[in-house]
């Protein structure tokens, strides 16, 4: 459905300043996935879907979307994919069916075709008590499942969807989702969906395939949790008298299956973190707290933490996904970094 | 709601320039069709100038002007209206800029000069409702202008709205990283234009610089040729010429409107 080869975008800010938003990305995407490519801010993922999208020419590199390349044939590309991007489709002096109509001509339905689609996805969206009011009028989430609305009227295989919850409340964005999967599903052949997030929940719990972009590159590209059981494993933190942190971090870096160990800051209580990143860690904990008490050391807490998007991305670049918001600059890592690469590191902070 | 309520989607195997730009028209328009009192709203500015400056102008240069003010100063009217209200119609795609109306548009198969000439077409329907109401307005004042030279004026002046408005929209898309240049920009040109067409006061008082600089405005030509027509004067080369300079600006203005269009991606 998608397949991209080594494309890049290159924007040209002032004569001795380029920004290479997008730095050689290849992609291959199967006719029905469900693909969220995550990243911080300034990542690239945007540039990327407005290549795909014809809404920007790459730089250079190629891309295929819907059997047509994005260059030669912006036209058969247009027809066939739909669009959500991150500014709403609805204008607001418009009537929501009126725009849903407008779209639906655009694509080449004939008025009446076009009338009966647009009460359909009125419909289906939930929409249809907002019909004859003006966009203006919608609530957030209304205006965002109308952009929804309007990026499928004409049933497209392939559907993009730029940061398709950014404002709306854990509510809405559930109500949005429940809605594109089920349009998913509804059509003969399940479309294809590619959406951009920062919202690591999201593209945990509905994508089939993330793909990390950071820096303008694809970082890491597989299911959820493989993602998360390879790239970042699960987190052990065992808290203990601040004196006592040292030699539990050295103990925890022989332990089988250790990643990494980092000590965290000494708490008010006296008590300080150990964060032990572990391949399987309910498995790890017992022998981790039987060697601390053949060792002496006293643990006054344990946590079993089950990985996240956002660790993986903390074990690929350093950063944290939930802090970034990169402008596609080269800052070192500001975060104490855990090593994923096999070997064990201890880092101490002081 | 299940997948049989859906109806396949046929897309048009070939696109037709002029149904992509009806389609783009009547879009433009329906806003307007369903609050047509929102064209009165661009009237304020013309009825305060008939109002409070037609009286000085009778006052003063009643003399001058050979008679009949009304003759005198309502096609300039007209024109002000027009040049106003087509003018910052480029703000109404500053906002589809904004907001993703337009970057919709783009990703459609939508052709993309049918974009900027459907928007541009639909400047005509304000210039016509609104003279409509201003010559309707000064009737009862004793306006009494050719009613063919009127009507002739009025199309004339939907032409000319047709290029000041890709102009309008062609500025809107050059400066949409600047927003506020628009204004900027808009209300730099506007007032020489203006005040180098004679709608106010008659160049021919004025130095011959002035008289130099309005020769090449063609909004001067479009005042002289309503003037001309409103009193009658249909086969004069006055109204040949403002013909001349209506469509010369409404090629331009498509011209570059449509460039600019097919440019806005990147």
């Amino acid at each position: 459905m998608i397949r991209t080869d080594a494309l890049t975008k290159d924007f040209v800010v002032s004569r001795t300043r380029t920004v290479h938003a997008v730095r050689g990305i290849s992609l291959d995407v199967a006719p029905g996935e469900l693909v969220a490519v995550l990243g911080p801010n300034g990542a690239g993922k945007t540039t990327t879907l407005r290549m795909l999208t014809t809404l920007t020419r790459p730089t250079s590199g190629s891309a295929t979307v819907a059997g047509y390349d994005v260059v030669t044939h912006p036209d058969r590309v247009r027809a066939a994919i739909g669009y959500v991007g991150q500014g709403g489709a609805g204008g607001a002096s418009q009537v929501v069916r009126d725009e849903l109509r407008t779209q639906g001509e655009i694509y080449g339905l004939d008025r009446r075709t076009a009338r009966r689609r647009a009460d359909e996805l009125l419909e289906a969206l939930d929409l249809t008590e907002q019909a004859d009011r003006k966009v203006d009028s919608l609530s957030g989430g209304q205006r965002r499942r109308l952009d929804v609305a309007v990026g499928l009227v004409h049933e497209p295989s392939l559907l993009f969807l730029d940061e398709p919850s950014t404002g709306l409340d854990p509510h809405n964005r559930a109500n949005l989702w429940e809605h594109v999967l089920r349009m998913r599903t509804a059509a003969a052949d399940p479309m294809t969906i590619v959406l951009t997030t920062h919202y690591l929940d999201e593209a945990d719990t509905f994508a089939e395939r993330v793909i990390v972009v950071d820096h303008g590159q694809v970082i890491a590209d597989d299911t959820a949790d493989a993602l998360k059981a390879d790239l970042a494993g699960d987190l052990v933190t065992l808290r203990v008298a601040a004196g006592d942190a040292a030699a539990l971090a050295a103990l925890a870096e022989r332990a089988p299956g250790t990643r990494s160990v980092r000590v965290g800051a000494p708490e008010a209580d006296g008590g300080r973190p150990v964060e032990i990143r572990t391949a399987d860690g309910p498995g790890a904990t017992p022998g981790l707290l039987r060697a601390a008490d053949a060792a002496g050391l006293a643990v006054t807490r344990v946590d079993v933490a089950r990985p996240t998007l956002d660790d993986v991305f903390l074990g690929l670049t350093g950063r944290s996904l939930r802090e970034t918001g990169v402008q596609g600059g080269d800052e070192p890592p500001g975060e104490p970094t855990t090593d994923l690469s096999g070997t064990t590191t201890k880092e101490v902070l002081a | 709601m299940s997948a049989a309520t859906l109806s396949p989607a046929r897309p048009l195997s070939r696109r037709s320039f002029l149904r992509d730009t009806r389609i783009v028209l009547l879009r433009e328009l329906a806003p307007v069709a369903r609050d047509p009192f929102s064209v009165l709203f661009g009237l304020v500015q013309p009825l305060v100038f008939l109002g409070l400056f037609g009286p000085l102008l009778a006052g003063s240069a009643g003399e001058a002007l050979g008679g009949d003010v009304w003759l005198w100063f309502v096609p300039a009217v007209l024109a002000m209206t027009t040049l106003f209200g087509t003018s910052v119609t480029g703000s109404n795609l500053q906002l589809d800029l904004t907001s993703g109306v337009h970057e919709r548009m783009l990703v459609t198969p939508l052709s993309r000069p049918a974009q900027l000439v459907g928007r541009a077409l639909k400047e005509m329907v304000p210039i016509v409702a609104q003279s409509l109401v201003v010559l309707l307005v000064m009737l009862p004042f004793g306006l009494r202008p050719d009613p063919l030279g009127a009507l002739l004026t009025l199309a004339q002046l939907a032409v000319l709205g047709v290029g000041i408005g890709s102009l309008s929209y062609a500025l809107a898309l050059a400066v949409r990283k600047q927003e506020w240049m628009f204004w900027m920009v808009q209300q730099t040109v506007l007032f020489p234009v203006m005040l180098l067409s004679g709608m106010l006061l008659p160049l021919e008082t004025g130095p011959a610089w002035m008289r130099a600089a309005s020769a090449v405005n063609p909004l001067r030509y479009v005042v002289d040729s309503g003037r001309a027509a409103f009193a009658g004067d249909l086969a004069s080369t006055a109204v040949a010429w403002g013909w001349l300079a209506a469509l010369a600006t409404a090629a331009l203005g498509l011209a570059v409107g449509v460039r600019s269009m097919l440019r806005s991606t990147d």
